[in-house]
């Protein structure tokens, strides 16, 4: 059976390889991260393309001054220092701090933008930000597109006759190399994992690094639960982290510390 | 069970009940009457959606379990499942079997948004590979993974995806 299916997993791929379409391809550093492009279809290089990937960038270099906890001059940093009031903030403060409030209930506290007292919504932004920003590409007909920030990532696809993008998950172990492929037309893969920023997922409950666990990908239709659920997966640590997306229904890829995998 | 294992045993149902086929053809002599097993007997495959699969080519594969893959006589036989409503959306797979062995495994259908919501589609289904670097990177668009910051990102895979612009 396994050789089975391995070699069937071989010759998807093989068939995949074949006629792989037009791409056109955009990169921008913002909030200290690779934001990626990958567009199919009508509008690939074109004028439209190019002014949709400008709203894009322009639009999450917009949440960066607005969300960057890094700059004490943000508007986060400042309402986190109380010198700003909810109301005196943009409404998408209000709106970011109800998800992480949501996300903080339904992950039973492993989830937080409140640890130790230091409000930090980060967790929740990237997720949010990327999936709003990406309203611009829709704006694109007949147009098919793959928008990722730093490894979390929203694709649609809206054309009939297109080819699934193919999501590859990298190996946290070696992350030069994919240990799984999510064929996606349209919905939302994000990973959270230790492979490149060191140890700064933390358990929100006890302050701990969860050690088990390598890398936890979420695949759900949206980017922002995507991307909270990943990493509230990843701080309940090895044990719950399958049950709870389970219970949530989530589609999900586990890496743990021995290299088995989970998925489902 | 997990999506992809659902699949899988989807997918072997499928393969056995074209063993089956090739048996029955096997221990009869006439086309006809495996034309006839293929229209009139749906069987059920051992996974929970009941799926069954009849065969859309005249059956003139053999049943032969040799490995011998120089054989170019025998002629390469395709058949297709039924598309089966799984809780993602409509699967449906061809398989194409030469010398008693999988050559090929195609989707016909496959869960789209365009047919059923999108979050069937999105509950898409996570598929171990374990190749190489260089076979993988040309069959991948975009990288999931621990964030990647701009200090790392030239030495990403995202990045070599990114440049080589396919």
């Amino acid at each position: 059976m396994q050789t089975q299916s391995q070699s069937r997993t071989r010759t998807l791929s093989q068939a995949a390889r074949q006629d792989r379409p037009d791409t056109g391809r955009y990169v921008e550093q913002v909030m200290g991260m690779p934001i990626s492009l990958a567009l199919r279809g009508r509008h690939v290089r074109d004028a439209e393309a190019q002014a949709a990937w400008s709203r894009v960038v322009t639009e999450l270099r917009w949440v960066n001054l607005v969300f960057s906890t890094w700059n004490p001059c943000s508007v986060i940093s400042r309402y986190g220092r109380g010198e700003l009031s909810l109301e005196q903030c943009p409404p998408e403060v209000a709106e970011v701090i109800a998800l992480g409030e949501r996300a903080e209930m339904e992950s039973e506290g492993a989830f937080s933008i409140n640890r130790s007292g230091v409000f930090d919504p980060t967790g929740v932004v990237k997720g949010w930000a990327v999936e709003r920003a990406a309203r611009h590409l829709d704006a694109l007909a007949a147009t098919n597109f793959c928008l990722s920030a730093g490894g979390d990532l929203l694709c649609h696809s809206r054309t009939g006759d297109a080819d699934p993008w193919l999501i590859g998950i990298e190996d946290p172990a070696d992350p030069g190399r994919i240990i799984a492929r999510v064929p996606l037309y349209s919905g939302a893969v994000a990973t959270s994992g230790t492979a490149h920023r060191g140890e700064h997922l933390t358990d929100a409950r006890t302050g701990a690094s969860p050690t088990g666990l390598r890398s936890v990908s979420v695949i759900c239709p949206s980017l922002t639960w995507a991307d909270i659920d990943a990493t509230a997966a990843y701080a309940l640590g090895p044990e719950a982290a399958a049950a709870w997306l389970t219970d949530r229904g989530r589609a999900f890829f586990i890496v743990y510390a021995d290299g088995a995998t989970q998925t489902r | 069970m997990t999506p992809m294992n659902r699949i899988v045993l989807w997918l072997l149902s499928t393969i056995t009940v074209m063993v089956l086929l090739f048996g029955y053809h096997t221990s009869t002599s006439g086309p006809a009457q495996v034309l006839a097993a293929q229209e009139s007997t749906p069987i059920s495959g051992s996974t929970a959606e009941g799926s069954t699969a009849t065969g859309s080519a005249a059956s003139s594969g053999s049943s032969d379990t040799s490995t011998d893959t120089n054989s170019t006589a025998a002629a390469a036989t395709t058949v297709q499942g039924d598309s089966v409503d799984t809780e993602w959306g409509p699967v449906q797979v061809q398989i194409t079997v030469a010398s008693g062995e999988i050559t090929a495994v195609k989707m016909l259908d496959y869960p789209y948004e365009s047919r059923k919501d999108q979050e069937i589609n999105a509950r898409a289904l996570p598929i171990l590979i374990q190749e190489t670097l260089d076979q993988q990177s040309a069959d991948i668009d975009m990288v999931s993974g621990a964030t990647v910051t701009s200090d790392g990102y030239r030495e990403s895979l995202q990045s070599a995806l990114d440049q080589a612009g396919l």
